[in-house]
């Protein structure tokens, strides 16, 4: 029982067969839509949204926060935040379905979970600013982008995986 | 003809309701596909597992091709779908910054929430640290905001970018990735194994 449950959670998609349900997903959002899908903009309005119920005067006198406020349409009110939520049921769903559901720190057994959670925070932060730059993450400027046929996708694929890879050597003793 | 919502085919009333639907299924095919685990994408920079790499390539070639042919017949009005506008400086610079994100951290955004959904504590302080990122962003927007502006470009598609046809540009795409998926491939079978 127990190896089979193992070998149960070790089933993920084929990446191709993977790869051809997220385009055909993203085709049918371009197609309902007309805009692609996306993740760091989810965060961005609710960091909007938190920050306009506790100050709203530092909100609206921010020349970034700012450009999200209107008065009939609430931040959080936003077709990301939605996505967001459904990202979180469906993911959970499908962790569910393969016995992955698990509260742990996944890391190499070469670091400890403190490093792990460290670098990890770093990576969000960093993540969080660079996407407000890029005006969106993978899933928004890369993915969507690319699919839409926009410059900056490729510049943000290119950018960001690149970036990444040649950072990767100084980075390996966290992953290999 | 579509898109649905923007002509007004489908109120835009149902707009959250769609917006759950389509954030479910983008979740379930992520975790399902193994972007969950950080050290799963991280294996496309060290060779061991290039799971990023084909499912990201063959979403972007499947989503390009189609909104090509639903433009050929009619069934989607392509100057209604959103082009994200290029800013070439902020692009480049955000694009780097993210860079260094996805190598530290080993999520991106979308990926992190799927690592929080199934309980990954390292990706719910990823996504915790987004939040403080956006904030620091905006605290420090003054600073940044002269090179989020510049070299506006507007909302440029790659295909005057280079100046060639949205068909041959796909097709040369598609050319490139199909070697790219084989010699991946090769090499995710000659690097030593990763347990994780």
């Amino acid at each position: 029982m127990k190896s089979n449950q193992k070998e149960r959670s070790k089933k993920y998609f084929n990446p191709y067969f993977g790869g051809v349900l997220l385009g055909l997903l993203l085709l049918l959002t371009f197609y309902i839509t007309g805009r692609g899908l996306g993740a760091s903009g989810a965060v961005k309005s609710t960091v909007v949204a938190a920050v306009h119920t506790v100050t709203p005067d530092f909100a609206e006198q921010s020349h970034y926060l700012s450009k999200f406020i209107s008065d009939d349409n609430h931040p959080m009110n936003n077709w990301l935040v939605f996505e967001t939520l459904g990202i979180l049921a469906g993911a959970f769903l499908s962790g569910a379905l393969s016995g992955r559901l698990k509260l742990k720190v996944e890391h190499s057994p070469k670091i400890t979970s403190k490093r792990r959670l460290i670098f990890a925070a770093m990576g969000g932060l960093l993540f969080g600013i660079g996407s407000q730059l890029g005006r969106g993450c993978t899933s928004g400027a890369a993915l969507s982008g690319m699919a839409s046929l926009a410059t900056s996708g490729f510049i943000a694929m290119i950018t960001i995986f690149g970036t990444a890879f040649v950072f990767a050597y100084l980075f390996r003793k966290n992953w290999i | 003809m579509g898109p649905l919502i923007p002509l007004g085919i489908i109120g835009s009333e149902w707009d959250l309701v769609i917006a759950i639907l389509i954030g479910f299924a983008f979740g379930f095919i992520l975790e399902s596909s193994g972007f969950s685990s950080s050290r799963k994408l991280a294996g496309v920079f060290y060779g061991y597992d290039f799971v990023v790499l084909k499912v990201f390539f063959t979403a972007a070639i499947v989503a390009m091709l189609g909104l090509l042919y639903f433009s050929y017949l009619g069934w989607i009005d392509i100057n209604l779908v959103f082009v994200n506008p290029t800013f070439i400086a902020s692009s480049i610079v955000g694009g780097i910054i993210m860079g260094v994100g996805f190598i530290s951290g080993g999520y991106c955004p979308g990926t992190s929430f799927c690592g929080a959904a199934i309980g990954k504590i390292d990706a719910m302080i990823f996504t915790a640290g987004m939040f403080i990122g956006i904030l620091v962003f905006s605290e420090a927007f003054p600073l940044f905001e002269s090179l989020y502006n510049s070299g506006n470009l507007g909302s440029l598609k790659i295909t005057e970018t280079l100046g060639i046809s949205a068909p041959l540009f796909v097709f040369v795409v598609i050319l490139v990735a199909i070697p790219l998926f084989y010699i991946v491939t090769r090499i995710e079978k000659k690097v030593k194994k990763v347990n994780y």
